[in-house]
């Protein structure tokens, strides 16, 4: 085809905008990417949204009402998760679940219509994993600074016979340390799967279409009508995996804020 | 995959840029703007709470108040029925007192209207006899031509009336 063949994972390449052979920290090239570029967009778009919502109006506008429907979503859900001490980590969970949010969604606009190419930070485990870590690094900090060295009887639970406890303590070991791994990984397998979900369908509909009448109607249409569902499927995703990595951060912050 | 493909490439520039746009999230969202906004929800939550508790307390007031009112009415129907009550027994027992005095002034005024009656009956009955005595003298006079002394008139008159 004349086109060239769609190549689903091209919309994941880092593609360096300037800095690149200068812009180093201790030897460390830190060029300025598409994908920073995108993270500064969703810094500043929901920088722009939070402000816009801290007006201190008493009856809330609709923009006010959107974003104390965010805040008071995140409040509940440390609430419900840890309880009145919850409440310090708010800025931290806030600042996560908005952020993850925000990219996500971002990178689903479709401003490729207008030229632009949208670029979902978060469907890289590069940014998911330094977000994971930075979590499970609270929950360190916070569980030894507040039980000390108590804290290992996380991994020993309620009720454990003495004789398991050599065997149980490995385990729980081991599922604790999975944590910020599969934290990571799973927003970015589900941001990365999406969006080439989305692509090889699109390549299905641009080479049924090219293919000639009976294919487009064979494969094209389906397709597209797939894709509209796997679109709004995509927003749902983007939501939920944001709420997720917010709902898990909160649960292991709970098991270092109250032990068990 | 270029996430892996460009990893040896891009990580360094990945893991900056994200914690400089994270931290600038962080710090201004969330220590500058977050605090303004859950300080408004909690201003207004507290705000809500201290009416519906105003309004509350001045339910249970004008319960209490009502209460109060219906007690003290209460009180004031029973006094003014202890009232009415009083002065029915008041009234029942002057009417007594008052007929009692008539009826008293009646039989007096009875008793001597009888009196009366009887004396008149008596005078009647005294002068009957002296003019029977004087009408048997005199027709005994006339008759006989015989001169009865007025005892012994006086007697028959009285053995008659007697019989009579």
């Amino acid at each position: 085809m004349a086109e060239g063949k769609v190549d689903p994972v091209h919309q994941f390449t880092i593609e360096p905008l300037f800095g690149t052979d200068h812009w180093n920290i201790a030897g460390y090239n830190v060029a300025f990417t598409n994908s920073a570029l995108w993270m500064a967009i969703t810094a500043v778009v929901l920088m722009v949204f939070v402000a816009g919502g801290a007006r201190r109006a008493v009856v809330p506008g609709r923009w006010q009402m959107a974003v104390e429907g965010f805040t008071g979503f995140v409040d509940n859900l440390l609430k419900s998760n840890i309880g009145e001490s919850g409440r310090k980590y708010l800025p931290y969970i806030f600042s996560l679940f908005m952020f993850i949010l925000f990219s996500n969604l971002l990178g689903l606009l479709p401003l490729a219509l207008v030229g632009l190419h949208p670029f979902t930070a978060t469907s890289h485990f590069t940014v998911t994993g330094v977000l994971a870590v930075m979590s499970f690094a609270i929950v360190l900090i916070v569980g030894f600074a507040k039980h000390g060295l108590h804290f290992f009887s996380l991994f020993v639970p309620h009720g454990t016979p003495v004789p398991m406890i050599p065997i149980i303590f490995p385990i729980e070991l081991i599922s604790f340390l999975v944590r910020p791994f599969s934290l990571g990984l799973r927003l970015f397998v589900a941001m990365m799967a999406g969006h080439v979900l989305l692509e090889v369908l699109s390549g299905f509909v641009i080479s049924g279409t090219n293919a000639g009448v009976g294919i487009f109607f064979l494969a094209g249409v389906p397709s597209f009508l797939l894709m509209i569902g796997i679109c709004a499927l995509e927003l749902l995703v983007a939501g939920i995996q944001a709420y997720v990595f917010a709902l898990l951060t909160c649960v292991y912050l709970n098991d270092a804020e109250n032990l068990h | 995959m270029p996430q892996i493909e460009q990893l040896a490439t891009t990580y360094a520039s990945q893991v900056f840029w994200l914690l400089v746009c994270f931290g600038l999230v962080f710090f201004v969202v969330g220590l500058g703007l977050l605090p303004k906004v859950t300080s408004t929800v909690d201003l207004r939550d507290r705000q809500i709470a201290d009416d519906l508790a105003a309004a509350e307390a001045a339910r249970a007031a004008a319960d209490a108040e009502e209460e109060a009112w219906r007690v003290t009415a209460n009180k004031q129907r029973a006094e003014a029925q202890a009232l009415i009550a009083a002065a029915k027994v008041g009234a029942a027992k002057a009417t007594e007192a008052s007929l009692a005095v008539a009826a008293a002034k009646v039989d007096e005024t009875l008793a001597a209207a009888e009196a009366r009656i009887g004396a008149a009956r008596q005078a009647a009955l005294g002068e009957i006899e002296s003019v029977a005595v004087e009408a048997a003298q005199d027709i005994v006079s006339r008759l006989a031509g015989l001169s009865v002394s007025t005892e012994q008139a006086q007697g028959a008159v009285k053995g008659a009336l007697a019989n009579g």
